[in-house]
């Protein structure tokens, strides 16, 4: 299969993931086919992995490595978690491939994941340390979205900081019965614990407000 | 295939070094950055903080009406626009609104979200504009279940459906464009007659699929749990009727992004600034460029241009202040 990233677009991924700081490791989920973009994902993943050593990618099967699929609560094909150094999953999930625009939480998760600050002040990040209950965070997406990858890099900085707090990209057209059922017709869509919305790519104040409402 | 759009990167480190910027430029959409440029160019000490690089250019699919370029992305426009900023270093901070304008011993103080605090002799708001509402029964409530305002965002969702696309505009008509990949039937309901290019309207004539209905007023957007269609009045004959479609695409312009100094400078009844021959707006040392000023043309070239003439003027006017 051709390459997915051309040169500039490889040249320009690997200048932007120079200043990652620690090794990072990506789980990829696929099954066997009918899998819609597992190809793809796959394939995206594994020509980012060599543009810099400190990433590493390890594929499984959703079917056939049911352990690991449930300690990541993977339920969907393709999807990939990022974990930090030490292996820990800090709740940073893509469901479906991270390209177009969202190319760039992709690669704001990797180098986040990987030590470079968040660019949060430390008021903020206290509040987010403090909150205490569970929260889920989906970011329903398309690829041709500029305002999408905002969205999911909030939740995503929201996950790295509190382990209560897990956030995922959905690609909308790959799921699309999931996004029926969350009646995603526009996007961002942000969906707090299966109840509350958000919709579009609001600041980091309005998901932590959000949260507050959470009962 | 995919393609991939990687936003281009910037660099904020003196924004934690400089304690009284020159110009400070709020907005990095065309004129904010073409602001950037000339201040630079002129030798002031400016920086520019940006909520989002691009502006309204990022819902623009394509651009044919700037001058050097016969077509080009929306997005490739920011990144030239950028690329050329750059080659100057002007430090950039992107992702970060200013929530609070304060005047102090004729010196501007900025408050950013984060709640970190700068200090400028002059400023520059471009800030651009919001997609205008239509303000009719149904829109908020159907807001995202088949009413939208980003046609790149949203189009794959209305693949073989109807959809509705309020506006006589350019941006209407490019609307129409973006959908068309998509959509099984486009129908275009306009309160007046078509303001948009001639250009545009020549390449909507090869649509089969699209319905005009000018002169006709949108009274509400009606569905269950998502929309279903929308109630149209056709003014010439005063009839009423209703439109079955599965989504609403809103193109009716733009509200301006005033709102950090709708009390500190005059504006006009649409809260769009006022502003002088220099872009100076009613406050001295504030000046503002683009779409939101009360200038009609609503157009990149001349936002650009609006941009050039503020930072030149903000020069100006530091040169006379020593």
């Amino acid at each position: 299969m051709a390459n997915l990233l051309n040169e500039e677009v490889q040249g320009q991924i690997k200048e932007f993931l120079s200043r990652m700081k620690n090794p990072i490791t990506m789980v990829l989920f696929t099954k066997e086919d009918p899998c819609e973009t597992c190809k793809e994902t796959r394939q995206l993943l594994s020509e980012v992995a060599p543009l810099n050593d400190r990433i590493t990618v390890i594929e499984k099967d959703i079917n056939k490595d049911k352990t690991d699929a449930e300690k990541y609560g993977i339920t969907l094909t393709p999807s990939f978690v990022v974990l930090d150094e030490q292996g820990d999953y800090l709740g940073v999930k893509f469901n479906g491939i991270p390209a177009g625009h969202e190319i760039n939480s992709f690669l704001n998760a990797l180098i986040h994941m990987s030590g470079v600050e968040l660019g949060l002040d430390e008021a903020t990040i206290e509040k987010i340390r403090q909150i205490d209950k569970k929260v889920d965070i989906k970011v329903f997406v398309t690829l041709s979205c500029p305002h999408c990858p905002g969205a999911v890099e909030t939740a995503h900085k929201l996950a790295m900081l509190n382990k209560n707090i897990e956030g995922s990209m959905i690609e909308a057209q790959t799921f699309h019965e999931l996004s029926n059922k969350y009646q995603v017709s526009g996007v961002p869509k942000i969906v707090i614990n299966d109840k509350h919305e958000l919709i579009g790519n609001q600041p980091l104040d309005a998901f932590l407000r959000e949260i507050a409402n959470i009962k | 295939m995919f393609d991939f759009q990687i936003d281009k990167e910037t660099n904020h480190d003196q924004f934690s070094h400089v304690h009284t910027w020159d110009l400070l430029v709020i907005g990095g959409g065309p004129a904010g950055l073409n602001a950037a440029l000339y201040a630079k160019r002129k030798g002031l000490n400016v920086g520019v903080i940006a909520d989002s690089l691009g502006g309204q250019l990022q819902n623009t699919t394509a651009v044919d009406n700037y001058l050097g370029f016969t077509l080009i992305e929306g997005e490739a426009l920011t990144h030239t626009f950028l690329d050329h900023v750059n080659t100057l270093d002007v430090p950039i901070i992107k992702g970060e609104k200013v929530t609070k304008l304060n005047t102090l011993d004729g010196d501007f103080t900025l408050t950013l979200a984060t709640g970190k605090k700068l200090i400028a002799r002059t400023v520059l708001l471009a800030t651009g504009g919001a997609p205008k509402k239509l303000g009719i029964p149904g829109e908020v409530d159907y807001a995202n279940k088949g009413v939208t305002y980003c046609a790149t965002c949203d189009a794959p969702f209305f693949k073989d459906k109807h959809v509705i696309v309020a506006g006589g505009g350019n941006s209407a008509a490019e609307g129409v464009l973006d959908l068309v990949p998509w959509a099984k039937k486009i129908t275009v309901v306009h309160r007046s007659q078509w303001r948009a290019d001639q250009v545009l309207l020549d390449k909507l004539k090869a649509i089969d699929k699209l319905t005009v209905h000018l002169e006709t007023d949108l009274v509400s957007v009606i569905g269950d749990k998502t929309m279903k269609g929308v109630e149209v009045l056709d003014k010439t004959t005063g009839q009423k009727s209703t439109i079955e479609a599965d989504g609403l695409l809103i193109e009716i312009g733009t509200v301006p992004n005033s709102s950090l100094v709708s009390e500190m400078v005059e504006t006009n009844a649409f809260g769009e600034i006022l502003v002088d021959s220099n872009q100076m707006t009613s406050l001295q040392g504030l000046y503002a460029a683009g779409d939101i000023t009360s200038q009609p043309h609503k157009q990149i070239i001349i936002a650009a241009a609006e941009g050039a003439k503020a930072a030149l003027a903000a020069n100006h006017y530091l040169n006379q202040k020593i």
